[in-house]
């Protein structure tokens, strides 16, 4: 172990030449990073660019093949989180691992509880320290509350608690603001900064340059999967953070030749879609749109604001309460699901793992799922096995597919190639309208420029698609008009060509509602 | 066939080998333990395999496995673990014993008619477990147990109160039967008193499984609903009618399970018939991997076990070491295939990415040659 007598004590983490690889991708390369004690620390790069396998190395969720890491002042080997946590290092994951039927406090202690002389669990012992814990972070909590009766902010604080209970010093939080209304991230940073003055350092993983250049100490850009820059809020400002996180290759989303057609291919009218629990409110209040062929139409909007639920009506996934769908002039509102995607409706899922892929089936079984009705796939009974093989070899083909043949599992294919496939069998069944949820999430750089060019493609053929994205860029790039959802609504119009994420954020938020044109 | 497809069945055949393998040491180590010879064990049960009469044996023991196993396997691959087959079979039994006893039909209509009593009962046993799941969102496991309970209890009450047909003046009996089906009802032998002609049925039920589960648009939904239901829904696939389907293909195939003991065998109803061949086609369907072909070969295998197991009494080696010989072959074979798939991802996923470079640095050439 290499170590530098003069680097010690100075950082609470420091890790060098990090390279981690996964078969057929890397994941991360000789990445180099040094945290400050008693720092907010961000660490920024696009979806895929391997900010999650960084963390999972230091937090000891996997080994990295080369490279040090150093707490501290001294260099560490975690085989296990256990060993993480031993150090001081504790981990918020993006998805709460919260028992929802026990109270707080049997939360916080699970896994440590703290016992009396006779064997018992000691809350009293419990209480007071994370009392003394609550006070440290300015929060208060009713610790015999069951989790269930929290909200997302609060789950998280207790989370933090959680970490803080088994004596992190160091936290790690991935992507902690992903799940958040606007004020509880302000709620958030609130809490971290009151952590870090009690002489705690905590690591940020993001990919929204706002909240990281109001809140964070310093910033360490990854792409590509390994680290690219140092920097700190007063260095950089928002254009030179995004131009450090997607490099000078950066995959244009804008430009187009053809025009809106004048043909409304799908018309969305006064949707209501009830909430997952009775009696709470409306998860797609009266909303309306249209989409024209040729037309990209934009949905922006921090995530669960009803993007889901709008798709899953559309495609009659989920019952709608009220109004009405209507496909190229045909009302498909009571249709079941398999008539509207045979009326020329397609859909690229959320979460291609949910919900887009078979990933133990080989690829030919991935590509003729959903399209078991096409007369040249299947007879009426049986499936047509050469001619599925061969659909699937021309997917693979003009998708650019990276894959030695159409027999090999899915989950065999990086993430980016699993998802360019998904787009692929969306598009082949030559839809009139695109449901196109993140079509670029997690993948690429290289990935995300193909899937575009073939977004943009189809769009000048006359293809109607409704694009839902968290990457404002994306949104501001490949739309002809953006909405805005906020609360199960949606709540402004805009213009690309005069929107900015800026503007877009704001009507995100919910403070201000624009008007419709 | 292609190069995956084939290496994936030698690498699953290869692990259900080890599993048996395995299981046959442990057995070994057992009899050490108890004094008794395993060589002389294992050579006096396998040196059977040689007599006509325990070959077919093993054939007309293998038949209702077959049929069972392809009952539980169409249920795995929906992801449905239907362990009601032992109720299903039974309920059929019954039934099928009185309606088809009733009854009077030329020779084939009568067996035809025999059939569709028997799948019809079986079906709609399992598929009260099928409604409960979709409607109430019962896990199937929990009510194919309950039902099978009640199955068991209802059909000897039943039974007892109301079907069995005792002679005069022996009302004590123990071995008391429902009256006896009409010739016209009874599945002819292959080999008179020693095969029954039944095996052929399951022969086809196992190849009508294949067709449906891998040839069909039905059979691809099934799959695919079973392997990630999200994404078959997303797909307009509907789960629960999916659900429901299967539950009652897997409840008309159980119902045929006891058939072979009934219009083969001993042509009444009886309150052991066939007892246990539900609960044995489990794990000759986990053995078996839910293929066809798996199954085909498990149920040999079971069957020959089943059969051979008396010859150990002759040696005074206790026959139920075949009994555990055939449990620890199911756990052994849970525990290593799950091993050996981790194993071959990996080494899947390495391969594809490895093939992919070669594919790419391929093409480079290409380019760089033109």
């Amino acid at each position: 172990m290499s170590e530098q007598p003069q680097t010690r004590g100075d950082f609470a983490v420091e890790l060098r030449g990090i390279t981690k690889t996964f078969p057929g991708v890397i994941a991360n390369h000789n990445v180099n990073l040094t945290v400050r004690p008693g720092t907010i620390h961000a660490i920024v790069g696009e979806n895929g660019a391997g900010k999650s396998t960084l963390m999972k190395t230091l937090y000891g969720m996997h080994q990295p093949d080369e490279g040090t890491i150093v707490v501290n002042g001294s260099s560490r080997t975690f085989r296990s989180p256990t060993d993480a946590i031993a150090t001081g290092i504790g981990m918020v994951h993006q998805h709460f691992m919260l028992a929802d039927n026990l109270t707080i406090t049997e939360n916080i202690i699970l896994g440590n509880e703290p016992t009396t002389s006779r064997g018992r669990i000691d809350f009293t012992a419990a209480h007071d320290s994370i009392r003394r814990l609550m006070s440290t972070l300015g929060v208060d909590f009713d610790l015999d509350a069951p989790v269930s009766s929290l909200g997302v902010g609060q789950r998280q604080r207790v989370e933090i608690l959680k970490v803080l209970y088994r004596g992190a010093r160091i936290l790690i939080l991935d992507e902690p603001t992903a799940v958040l209304v606007p004020q509880e991230v302000t709620e958030l940073f609130v809490t971290l900064k009151r952590l870090v003055a009690e002489g705690a350092t905590v690591i940020f993983i993001s990919h929204k340059l706002d909240e990281v250049l109001a809140n964070c100490d310093e910033i360490t850009v990854i792409r590509q999967g390994t680290t690219v820059a140092h920097t700190t809020p007063r260095e950089t400002d928002r254009r030179g953070l995004a131009e450090l996180m997607v490099g000078s290759d950066l995959p244009d989303p804008s430009g187009r030749e053809t025009s809106v057609g004048d043909t409304v291919l799908l018309q969305v009218s006064g949707l209501d879609v009830a909430g997952t629990v009775a009696g709470s409110k409306l998860a797609l209040d009266d909303v309306s749109l249209r989409v024209h062929a040729g037309e990209i139409v934009g949905i922006a909007g921090v995530e669960g604001n009803g993007q889901f639920e709008l798709c899953e009506a559309i495609l009659g996934l989920t019952p709608a309460v009220r109004g009405s769908v209507t496909l190229e002039n045909r009302d498909i509102s009571d249709a079941p699901t398999r008539e509207r995607i045979g009326a020329g409706l397609s859909y690229i899922p959320f979460d291609r793992h949910r919900e887009g892929l078979l990933l133990d089936a080989p690829l030919w079984e991935n590509t003729y799922l959903g399209r078991e009705d096409d007369p040249a796939l299947s007879s009426r009974v049986f499936t047509r096995r050469r001619a599925i093989e061969a659909d699937s070899r021309t997917i693979i083909e003009r998708f650019g597919v990276r894959t030695p043949n159409e027999h090999v599992p899915a989950f065999a294919l990086s993430g980016g190639n699993q998802q360019k496939l998904v787009v692929g069998r969306e598009m082949a069944s030559n839809p009139k309208v695109l449901l196109a949820a993140h079509p670029t999430r997690g993948v690429d750089v290289g990935a995300q420029a193909a899937i575009w060019d073939e977004l943009r493609h189809a769009r000048d053929n006359g293809l109607g698609v409704l694009l839902v994205s968290a990457d404002l860029e994306e949104l501001i790039g490949l739309s002809d008009t953006i909405l805005v959802m906020f609360d199960g609504r949606i709540t402004a119009e805009l213009d690309p060509a005069n929107a900015t994420p800026e503007l877009l954020g704001t009507y995100m938020t919910g403070e201000v509602q624009g008007a419709r044109s | 066939m292609n190069r995956q497809k084939l290496q994936r069945m030698l690498v699953t055949s290869a692990s259900s080998l080890i599993a048996i393998i395995v299981a046959l040491a442990i057995c070994a180590v057992i009899l050490l333990i108890t004094g008794k010879d395993p060589v002389k064990a294992f050579s006096t049960l396998f040196g059977a395999a040689g007599e006509t009469k325990v070959l077919q044996g093993m054939l007309n023991r293998a038949t209702p496995l077959m049929i069972s196993a392809a009952a539980v396997a169409i249920g795995f691959k929906m992801n449905l673990f239907n362990i009601g087959v032992e109720g299903q079979m039974r309920v059929a039994l019954l039934s099928t014993a009185v309606i088809g006893g009733a009854v009077n039909l030329p020779a084939p209509l009568h067996i035809a008619f025999c059939f569709v009593v028997a799948m019809a009962t079986g079906a709609i046993w399992a598929g009260i477990a099928g409604w409960l799941k979709v409607k109430r969102n019962v896990n199937e496991v929990i009510s194919t147990i309950m039902l099978n309970f009640i199955a068991l209890s209802a059909v000897a009450w039943s039974f007892d109160t109301f079907f069995r047909a005792n002679k005069e003046g022996e009302s004590t009996s123990v071995l008391v039967k429902t009256k006896d089906l009409p010739t016209t009802a009874w599945f002819p032998d292959i080999v008179d008193r020693r095969l029954n002609g039944m095996l052929i049925i399951a022969i086809l039920i196992l190849i009508l499984f294949w067709v449906l589960v891998w040839k069909t648009k039905f059979g691809f939904q099934l799959r695919a609903s079973g392997a990630n239901s999200g994404a078959a829904r997303a797909t307009g696939v509907d789960p629960k009618r999916m659900v429901l389907v299967s539950m009652l293909i897997s409840g008309a195939i159980a119902g045929l399970v006891g058939m072979r003991a009934l219009m083969g065998d001993v042509h009444a109803y009886q309150n052991n018939l066939a007892e246990q061949q539900g609960f044995n086609g489990i794990a000759v369907a986990l053995l078996g991997r839910n293929h066809p072909a798996g199954i085909f070969f498990s149920a040999l295998l079971f069957g020959f076990l089943g059969e051979a197991s008396g010859r150990l009494q002759l040696e005074d080696i206790p026959k139920e070491i075949v009994t555990i010989m055939t449990g620890i072959i199911v756990l052994a074979v849970v525990i290593i295939n799950e091993a050996v798939k981790r194993w071959d991802d990996r080494r899947i996923q390495r391969r594809a990415a490895a093939m992919v470079d070669e594919k790419l640095a391929n093409e480079k050439k290409v380019e760089a040659a033109s």
